[in-house]
């Protein structure tokens, strides 16, 4: 296992302490709730929407660091996408956390979100940290509220 | 080897902790460049050498089918499995042998009896009372079987400690009231419950009485018969035995009147393809070719609990509770869930700003194992409102160096963390 400091980079915990864009956007254009029934975890993400692009993107929901860390990096890093963009840049996360992609020359062009590349090598948080990410996905997938869960 | 002892040793028998630990082979690696620590023994036990060498021996010398052949194998493995049954049978003071049915574990011994009593026996508006405690393996079984019933599930309440409201308890036992299933000891709180005081009040209403006893087998002697209990349940992987085999008991009266809950080879008498004909308890129950092996490796566990002697190991670990809990006690913003009166040796706790999952992935590192989550007990996590804990669970060979392990580690945690 790599050293611990990879997993709780300082990024991380950062994020972790000051979550960014933690709040509820009631006039919503999608929203979806998320659910990890193995750790308890919830999280309901919020898009605004105009022509397609998130214009604003929170959450709401408390859990481990890196839970907290990832949905707080995912509003960040989703505003200004389309939803195809957005989707687009969930499978190459997946991707990342899952050690589906080795890391190639030029890594793999995730920017701030490969503060989470070493969570392949702890296979019990990868859920944690795909939490927010299925929630978004099915957020931009559904028409109605769902809840989504990781199992 | 320890050698056998004859008669219990005095309460003054000091206690090997060191040498018992060499008993277990896996206790002395390294995880993560750190000694194990292993505190995760609720969710299941590690195995002594003698338990492995029964299961390999098994394989070796007498490995057959039971209660099927003629020949020397068969024999042997027969009486293997069935002297496993008398051991249990001693081990929980039952009356009888055919009391001692082989399942896979505590889970499949309350299916077992919510299939073949409860489903027999419920109608339309009886009840049948649990508690807020349970593992998941103690009130999903229940709803199934009152959904199939028309019988309503009743529940118990704890107090903030984690002990049952014991008023409620009696409030709640009615004429109505078929069967109480309860857990002898929490896992995910420890408390220890009133069995002395709820099994009797439970028979005077007619209502029988399940305990689920997979978390007090490796912790207290066990006396069904002094306890007056109609069913009572466990798992070997949880005292020092394999996984897959476990043991319900049942009082025989009310077992005799069962119908069987699987059907198969070895629960008939004759078969026909028009009828068939059952065979008497315990074969009733047990369908198809069982865990031999894992019987026989259960057996060889007793025996090592039984040589240090449970009185023993329960003195031991209370010791190293009231240890734990005064070193954890220390820690600022810990909260302890589960601080009942008679507790067994499971430390539960959550702090507020710090989730769990991040503690126990920090202790894994330290090369601590614990529990993190909600131990198949979502509706105890409910009623303290929040989503897991992080549980520590001692066993019969874990020390005060190791609880100063695990301090140590917590408090790393917190540096980083907060
Ligand atoms: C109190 C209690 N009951 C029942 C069970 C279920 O045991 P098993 O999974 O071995 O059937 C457990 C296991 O965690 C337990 O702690």
């Amino acid at each position: 296992m790599s050293d611990l400091h990879d997993l709780y980079q300082q990024l991380i915990l950062d994020h972790n302490h000051h979550p960014r864009n933690r709040r509820e956007l009631p006039d919503a254009d999608k929203k979806a709730e998320g659910f990890n029934p193995l750790c308890g975890d919830r999280v309901t993400i919020f898009l605004k929407l105009k022509d397609n692009v998130v214009t604003e993107a929170a959450f709401e929901g408390k859990g481990c660091a890196i839970s907290t860390a990832s949905a707080s990096l995912l509003t960040e890093s989703i505003k200004g996408k389309t939803l195809e963009e957005a989707k687009q840049l969930f499978r190459k996360f997946h991707q990342m956390i899952t050690g589906e992609v080795k890391e190639s020359s030029d890594g793999p062009g995730l920017g701030k979100l490969e503060v989470f590349s070493n969570v392949c090598h702890y296979p019990a948080r990868v859920k944690c940290a795909s939490l927010a990410w299925h929630t978004l996905n099915s957020a931009i997938d559904q028409q109605s509220d769902g809840v989504i869960s990781t199992e | 080897m320890t050698p056998i002892t004859q008669s219990p040793r005095s309460a003054s028998t000091p206690y090997h902790v060191e040498q018992y630990r060499r008993d277990f082979p896996i206790l002395s690696q390294q995880v993560h460049g750190h000694p194990l620590v292993y505190l995760d023994n609720a969710a299941t036990t590690q195995k002594p050498q003698v338990v492995l060498r029964a299961i390999q021996h098994y394989y070796e010398q007498d490995n057959a089918n039971v209660h099927r052949g003629v020949h020397e194998l068969s024999v042997r493995a027969t009486a293997a499995y069935e002297q496993a049954r008398l051991k249990v049978q001693r081990f929980l003071n039952a009356g009888r042998s055919e009391e001692i049915i082989f399942v896979r574990g505590a889970t499949e011994g309350v299916n077992l009896v919510a299939q073949s009593y409860g489903r027999s026996q419920l109608y339309d508006g009886d009840e049948v009372l649990i508690t807020h405690m349970e593992h998941h393996s103690n009130i999903v079984p229940w709803q199934m079987v009152c959904e199939q019933t028309g019988a309503h599930l009743r529940v118990v309440p704890i107090n903030d400690r984690g002990e049952l409201l014991m008023d409620e308890y009696h409030r709640l036992l009615t004429p109505r009231t078929r069967i109480v299933a309860v857990t002898h000891i929490s896992n995910a709180l420890g408390t220890i419950n009133p069995l002395r005081e709820m099994i009797p009040a439970a028979h005077a209403v007619g209502a029988v009485v399940l305990v689920d006893g997979a978390q007090a087998a490796p912790h207290l002697p066990i006396d069904v018969r002094e306890l007056q209990c109609d069913f009572y349940v466990l798992s070997g992987h949880k005292m020092y035995g394999p996984s897959g085999v476990g043991v319900l008991y049942g009082r025989s009266d009310l077992l005799r009147a069962m119908p069987p809950y699987q059907g198969g080879g070895e629960m008939i008498r004759t078969v026909t393809l028009e009828h068939t004909t059952y065979n008497d308890p315990p074969h009733r129950f047990e369908a198809g070719t069982p865990h031999i092996s894992g019987a026989v490796a259960l057996a060889s566990a007793i025996d090592y609990l039984q040589d240090i002697g449970l009185e023993h190991i329960a003195a031991y670990e209370q010791a190293l509770l009231e240890y734990a809990t005064a070193a954890l006690a220390e820690l600022p913003g810990l909260r302890f869930i589960g601080t009942a009166s008679d507790k067994a040796a499971v430390l539960s706790w959550h702090f507020d700003d710090i989730h769990p999952h991040d503690i126990g992935t920090f202790l894994d590192h330290e090369g601590i194992a614990v529990r993190t989550g909600h131990h198949c007990a979502q509706p105890v996590m409910d009623r303290y409102n929040i989503p897991a804990t992080v549980r520590a669970s001692f066993g019969l060979y874990n020390t005060r160096d190791e609880v100063d392990c695990l301090v140590h580690g917590l408090q790393k945690v917190i540096k980083v963390f907060r």
